[in-house]
């Protein structure tokens, strides 16, 4: 029994010496082409399925920023461009409309005992999408500048904003809050986030018709309006990855920001001394009275194409088994918040837990959510600007939400 | 030139037109007029790793293929889509003008609709841009003529430097440097001794700021064209205009600007086809929240979480009939002075 076990043993090690993924992956022949979105996380899990490759496998991987305009187009044509599209709650859904991707359930059968079943994205029974990581937008505050100011840490918005005025007030910042609202995507999953926090439906159940039009939805404008008191002037071209710079170069003391950029702001590099030692991530603020966090959460995963053949399909599962499998993310502990067994939440991934657990909702999947996202980005652009009151901007969103779904086939 | 020998000669130009210019019209407008299919719906369990199992609508791809294989163009709209309020908004517009409401109130609430706000600030961006940017190439041009030959040639590479560089790139240089840790951000700062004050943050310096641009990348086409022009004005009427005593000023009043009229129709024309569809600064400055074009409006449908095609196609026909509209007074009169020539 020992002699097996050193056997084991040493064949494991072997294994990972010689860097020999090929028996691991255990695919015998097949192309295997991945389509992702760029950033860290996923950049590490194409680099860890690409160790599949071999003489009889080749895998290659586009991580690109623009993979949600040409997904779509890339496994329309047969046989699709990529085998494997790396999708999140949103980017699932014109895959699933145009029935681009294939049920997993028999890959996930063979190969897939490493998966836990909360990985397993079930639309209508069938296992569409396999989960591997968290993400949300969530609160990052600085201890130090609250302590100075003599603030308690804020559980909600109303707490953020009398924690702005209070730091502003002692003159400890100038703009003390930060938030990703350029108009655009930023802007309008900046509405989602506070609008779920409220608990109400973005839509009549069972229909296409919008219910924003509502006093939760002026309660998240009123909110998200008077951040901006406390905001930079330049807040309207302020997106996520410019408030992490405003953040790191300790102008900001609240801000709501990505999870997965997390890592990157607790790390040494780019910020100026006191931030990353003071920084604490906490779940999002709650909002209009509400219990949970105002923020969508979001899970990554991958699909497999429907328009390739079956042997590139199992080829693209087990290289994709391999970038997703325990091993990679134990090396890469800090880069995600992983849905992957084995598990144990490091620092960066405090945040989205904190979400999870605070029973924060996740990013809707409606078919026409897209076109209530695009409405959002383009029509709250002058009400943050100060020009145009609630009122009108959420009969603004109303209508071009209708104009768009009408013509999009789902409204009358 | 025997007819045939003519025809062979642009044969292959005429077969490029076709494909890559009209019959890409033609599908744009084709498709203009048509809208997705009715989506069927039906009621699925999903499950994802937050939030557990829960009931929610999902589109029959089965059913829609089935509808899709039927037309594959989609529902005919005719012209709804240009009508909807994403375009031309004739019911909204109506609604706006029976109202009571005085005409600035009016206009702030046809602002509102999109088609019209990108069309104001088009139109506002080509009227202004256009005129300017050609003032400046001429008085640029006029300079370097008068320079001595030596200094010549690094003078025309820096002024052509605008040009060269890619317009998203050279507006987000600008957005940068205009930006309060940039050194013209600052500098503006500095002068006005306001720290709040940010090009950014406010409508009409966001739309000073993309104007300024304009004309800065602008200029050096004007630029080159008219330097290219003035070679080519006659030495002798300028000679004969200086012993008649005619100054720097009247020499260039009553001989240059006439000889060069023609070249600026040309120009102009250019100029403002070229600034209808002005699109890469109000990206590279983030200006979407105080202003936006028709083609930021194209690019809006067919980019984010779902395509809009019949929309953008809307957009896009309205762009080329706005061109063709702006363009008309000045092809009217080159075809009337071509008459004028023949005869």
């Amino acid at each position: 029994m020992k002699h097996i076990l050193m056997l084991a043993v040493s064949t494991a090690a072997l294994a990972l010496g010689a860097g020999a993924a090929y028996a691991e992956c255990g695919i015998e022949a097949g192309s295997v082409r991945i389509l992702s979105n760029d950033f860290e996380a996923l950049r590490t899990i194409n680099a860890a399925a690409q160790e599949c490759a071999s003489d009889a496998v080749t895998v290659t991987a586009n991580a690109t920023a623009e993979h949600k305009e040409i997904q779509v187009p890339a496994l329309t044509i047969n046989p699709a461009e990529y085998t494997v599209a790396m999708v999140a709650n949103n980017s699932i859904v014109p895959l699933l409309n145009d029935d681009l991707i294939r049920p997993l359930d028999d890959l996930v059968a063979k190969y897939g005992q490493d998966l836990q079943p909360s990985q397993l994205v079930k639309i209508d029974g069938k296992i569409m999408a396999i989960a591997f990581m968290g993400n949300g937008q969530h609160m990052f505050y600085r201890k130090d500048i609250l302590e100075k100011a003599g603030v308690e840490p804020p559980k909600s918005y109303d707490d953020v904003l009398a924690a702005a005025a209070a730091i502003k007030e002692a003159g400890l910042m100038e703009y003390p809050l930060a938030a990703s609202v350029k108009p655009g995507w930023d802007l309008a999953a900046e509405f989602v986030n506070d609008y779920l926090g409220t608990g109400a439906e973005f839509f009549a159940p069972g229909s296409a018709e919008l219910t924003i039009d509502n006093e939760n939805g002026l309660a998240v404008l009123k909110v998200m309006r008077d951040m901006t008191a406390y905001m930079d002037p330049d807040y309207l071209t302020y997106d996520a990855t410019e408030i992490q710079k405003e953040y790191e170069a300790g102008k900001v003391a609240i801000m709501n920001e990505w999870g997965s950029l997390a890592g990157a702001v607790l790390d040494d590099e780019g910020a100026v001394d006191g931030v990353v030692e003071n920084t604490v991530l906490a779940a999002a603020p709650t909002i209009a009275g509400g219990s949970i966090p105002a923020a969508a959460l979001w899970w990554d995963g991958f699909t497999i194409a429907k328009n390739i053949s079956d042997a590139d399909a199992e080829a693209s599962f087990q290289a994709m088994v391999h970038g997703i499998s325990p091993d990679m993310m134990m090396a890469n502990k800090d880069v995600a918040t992983w849905l992957i067994a084995g598990y144990e939440p490091g620092p960066a991934a405090v945040g989205v837990i904190a979400n999870a657990n605070g029973g924060a909702r996740p990013y809707p999947m409606q078919p026409y959510m897209g076109l209530l996202h695009t409405a959002l980005s383009t029509e709250l652009a002058e009400f943050m600007a100060g020009s145009e009151d609630a009122e009108q901007a959420l009969a603004d969103v109303k209508a071009a939400y209708d104009t768009a779904a009408r013509g999009a086939g789902f409204l009358q | 030139m025997p007819h045939k020998t003519f025809f062979a000669f642009i044969l292959p130009s005429l077969i490029a037109m076709v494909l890559f210019i009209a019959l890409p019209i033609v599908s744009v407008v084709v498709q203009s007029l048509y809208v997705s299919h009715e989506q069927i719906l039906v009621e699925v369990e999903n499950c994802q790793p937050f939030g557990g199992c829960t009931k929610e609508l999902r589109v029959d791809s089965a059913a829609t293929a089935a509808l899709r294989e039927d037309q594959p163009l989609g529902r005919f709209n005719g012209l709804g889509t240009y009508v909807n309020r994403a375009h031309l908004a004739t019911s909204e517009l109506g609604a706006i003008l029976a109202t009571q409401a005085g005409p600035g109130e009016k206009f702030a609430q046809i602002l509102n609709l999109p088609f019209y706000k990108a069309l104001i600030f088009t139109l506002v961006y080509c009227f202004v841009v256009t005129p300017l940017a050609m003032a400046l190439g001429f008085a640029i041009a006029l300079a370097v003529n008068a320079l001595p030959k030596f200094t010549k040639g690094p003078i025309i590479f820096f002024s052509l430097l605008p040009m060269i560089i890619t317009p998203l790139i050279g507006s987000l240089i600008l957005y940068w440097m205009l930006s309060p840790n940039g050194v013209l951000g600052a500098t503006i700062q500095h002068i006005f001794s306001d720290p709040t004050l940010s090009l950014r943050a406010s409508p009409a310096l966001t739309w000073g700021a993309l104007l300024t641009y304009g004309v800065w990348t602008n200029a050096p086409f004007s630029f080159v064209v008219f330097y290219a022009g003035l070679q080519t004005v006659p030495g002798d009427t300028l000679e004969s205009a200086m012993i008649d005593g005619a100054s720097r000023w009247e020499r260039v009043r009553y001989v240059i600007i006439p000889h060069l009229a023609p070249l600026a129709t040309f120009v102009a024309l250019v100029q403002l086809m070229d600034n209808f569809r002005v699109f890469e600064p109000i990206v590279g400055f983030s200006a979407e929240a105080n202003a936006t074009s028709l083609s930021w409006l194209i690019y809006n449908d067919l980019s984010g979480d779902s395509q809009q095609f019949g929309s953008a196609g809307a957009t896009s026909v309205l762009t080329i009939l706005g061109v063709v509209v702006l363009l008309s007074p000045v092809l009217v009169r080159t075809w009337r002075e071509f008459k004028h020539k023949a005869v």
